[in-house]
């Protein structure tokens, strides 16, 4: 499915899909085009949004931007030639679970697609992918994912996780959740799973807020931003996401957002292809309850503000302490950590053979 | 299926409550354990530590109970039989997950070696304080399997029947032990592996797709495990039989009505008791756990005197036995719960048996186990 990179393609062999009646009229798909192909149309689908068109098919360059980028999974490439005929996330998805709950302009659904892209680019088999979630708009990836999905207990995804890739280490395990639910309620599992370096990819979709509750602050929300829960604006230094997973021991640690699917993609890939504990922060727009509140316009424009606040790290200059996030300030973006540290099962196991020696059984098998 | 001989230590043994409660979980199989040091129940967690890797198992020690009670369901959707090990206030923090578990229909065992509270209360010794925590501590309406040893033989015994029993409803399930039976060292027989019965896991064998909460005609679901290709969801929303979160009145009527009725329509084949001297008793003592040895001491000293002094002990606490007790109501003249508490399985006996006869409370603000005395004195007095 997957086409190489730097490999054009022939537009003869392509064409645009649009899959109206999903479209929440977000407009990404329409400012994420690289060639200017698509715009928004008058008309409405029977939801009352307005879906785009193709205005310009023959710019088209079918470089993919636009079905990654949309979070509703309503704009695709197809291709009788290379047998391309739904969305990306298609398999991985739960097609019939569709339109999701989240909002227009979200951007949970993107990272969704970034994490399809990176599963199908490593190679890894669908029925030896595990995605677990906690609870909140993010916990909800586990209910749309189509693979073996848990949709957990409030902040405690990590360590159901962790059960789940001690015992069956041949799965791919991973967590995908919302900042509250992983910092927060489960702040304390987060450091210990970096701690031991369980062998998890954590895929932490920070969008500064409660959002399924009603947009309560966060130990993400920047101080100054207004949240229900402070309506004179937060006072409290929030948490550095990166700079955490590092300081705790996690594998690989990086951040990127969802303007940068190209590079979320990438870097979600790399975090799977590691044995042990890796965190990829998808910073994220919650036009409802974050941006709303805060004026800061709908999902489009947030994608926007992170396309000009953003600051890619440079090795020489940068740690992952400088990854701190003021108020409508810089966002630091990179892969910040990649480092080689036994696993979980990895030490577990050579520990035990190394002290038991013969009588030592190995590692367990299911039932 | 029988046991694995690997797995049992066949053989006869003087070992405490919790070293025998691991030893049975070993023989039954049980392969994931995550678990916490809380006292008293730390003995089965590193016996379980020093064991497991000479018998095949993954034990972690996880950061708190929260964590524990959840990592051993990841385990359980591994594959594994799986397990975790509190007291009191490890018990609290895992209710969540409790009910987890429950909605999840996950097959799993919580061993409880009860102490007192609340709070920190009363930590190194003995208590039967969270035997109402086990059937309600989970918000939401559930029906839980609880079964309570008095001796080291039965912490073997009944670890077994507890996994069993998890396989068997799908269902989390609860060994209430307590301070005194944990660390009380006795002769333990371990039988042969082959003597030993033990439940497979019923996996999800036809074509796909597979529904996870599809019912057999028993009313319980076939299982799948991490890695089948099923592609479950699995979630503690309320759900239709695809897994799939529905959020009605009527899939919500239509899972807790399996939830609650797999183990409701199976009351009776759950019930465990055991009678002492009961043709002729017309005042009984109702007792449980370590409860129940000195309740038998006590109606010893009341037949020396000649009072007619029956004895039940429910060995499985939940589901409650109500059909048995209703039947002893309405033969006798009072029943007495002996229990280390203020009444919690006393409130369950008195619903059922007061409408027949007397009905008291010999408890306990926990921390020693009852004299026989103070538990005559309670016969006496009910007797007037």
């Amino acid at each position: 499915m997957a086409e190489k990179k730097g490999k054009k393609k022939d537009p003869k062999e392509w064409r645009l899909e649009i899959d109206a009646e999903r479209c929440k009229g977000c407009g990404f798909c329409v400012e994420f085009c690289p060639k200017e192909t698509l715009a928004m149309s008058d008309g409405f689908n029977s939801k009352g949004y307005h879906p785009p068109v193709v205005a310009a098919p023959d710019t088209c360059t079918y470089c993919d931007m636009c079905e990654m980028v949309c979070p509703e999974f309503a704009i695709y490439a197809t291709s009788e030639t290379h047998k391309k005929d739904a969305h990306l996330s298609d398999e991985y998805v739960r097609m019939d679970r569709m339109p999701h709950i989240w909002c227009p302009g979200c951007g949970i659904g993107t990272v969704v697609n970034c994490l399809t892209k990176a599963l199908i680019d490593a190679g890894i088999d669908r029925d030896k992918t595990q995605i677990v979630s906690g609870i909140g708009c993010s916990g909800r990836v586990a209910g749309y994912v189509n693979v073996d999905s848990y949709h957990t207990a409030h902040g405690r995804a990590i360590p159901f996780a962790t059960g789940l890739a001690l015992g069956a280490p041949d799965q791919k395990v991973i967590v995908v959740s919302g900042d509250g639910d992983l910092t927060a309620i489960g702040g304390n599992h987060f450091f210990h799973a970096a701690r031991r370096n369980a062998n998890l990819t954590v895929i932490c979709i920070n969008n500064f807020i409660y959002g399924m509750t009603g947009g309560q602050v966060a130990p993400t929300t920047p101080e100054t931003a207004i949240a229900i829960t402070t309506p004179y604006g937060a006072f409290d230094q929030p948490f550095n996401i990166p700079f955490i997973a590092d300081s705790c021991g996690a594998d690989y640690v990086s951040r990127w957002t969802t303007y940068h699917v190209r590079h979320l993609q990438n870097s979600i890939k790399a975090a799977i292809q590691k044995d042990g504990f890796s965190v990829v922060e998808a910073i994220s727009p919650c036009p409802t309850l974050y941006g709303r509140r805060n004026k800061l316009g709908d999902g489009l424009d947030m994608m926007k503000f992170y396309k000009e606040a953003a600051v890619r790290m440079k090795k020489a200059k940068h740690t992952t302490a400088d990854a701190a996030i003021g108020y409508q300030n810089q966002i630091l973006i990179g892969n910040f950590i990649d480092r080689e540290r036994p696993s979980l099962v990895k030490s577990m196991d050579e520990s035990l053979k190394a002290k038991i020696g013969d009588k030592y059984v190995g590692w367990p098998e299911p039932i | 299926m029988k046991a694995d001989p690997k797995r049992v230590l066949t053989g006869n043994h003087f070992i405490n409550g919790n070293h025998s409660a691991t030893e049975g979980a070993i023989a039954a199989g049980c392969t994931f354990a995550a678990g916490y040091p809380i006292t008293p129940s730390t003995e089965i967690v590193e016996r379980i530590a020093a064991r497991f890797p000479r018998v095949g198992g993954v034990f972690i020690q996880m950061e708190d109970e929260i964590a524990s009670s959840i990592c051993l369901q990841g385990g359980a959707w591994a594959g594994h039989k799986s397990m975790t090990v509190t007291s009191g206030p490890g018990f609290s923090l895992m209710m969540e997950h409790i009910g987890l578990a429950a909605i999840t229909e996950l097959p799993c065992v919580f061993i409880n070696v009860q102490r007192t509270g609340p709070s920190t209360g009363l930590p190194t010794k003995v208590g039967q304080a969270d035997m109402m925590q086990a059937r309600w501590g989970s918000h939401g309406d559930y029906e839980v399997i609880a079964l309570a040893p008095s001796s080291p033989q039965d912490c073997f015994d009944f670890t077994i029947d507890c996994f069993n029993l998890a396989e068997e409803y799908r269902t989390p399930v609860f060994l209430m032990s307590d301070e005194m039976v944990g660390h009380m060292t006795e002769k333990v027989v371990i039988p042969e592996a082959d003597q030993i019965d033990l439940l497979e896991r019923k996996f999800y064998t036809g074509p796909k797709p597979y529904l996870p909460y599809k019912p057999e005609a028993n009313g319980i679901p076939l299982m799948s495990k991490a890695g089948m290709g099923h592609h479950y969801h699995i979630t503690g929303l309320t759900h239709d039989d695809r897994g799939y979160p529905v959020l009605t009145k009527e899939v919500q009527e239509t899972m807790m009505e399996r939830l609650m009725g797999k183990i409701n329509d199976n009351r009776e084949k759950l019930m465990r008791v055991e009678e002492y001297m009961m043709e002729d008793a017309d005042i009984v003592l109702v007792s449980y756990g370590i409860s129940f040895r000195m309740a038998y001491k006590a109606m010893e000293m009341a037949r020396e005197k000649g009072m007619k002094v029956g004895l039940l002990r429910m060995i499985t606490c939940w589901p409650f036995p109500e059909s048995k007790i209703r039947e002893i109501a309405q033969k006798v003249n009072s029943m007495i719960m002996v229990e280390l508490n203020y009444g919690q399985m006393y409130i369950e006996m008195d619903r059922f048996a007061n409408a027949y006869c007397k009905t008291g409370l010999v408890g306990s603000p926990c921390g020693e186990v009852h004299e026989p005395e103070e538990i005559f004195a309670g016969i006496q007095e009910i007797a007037k």
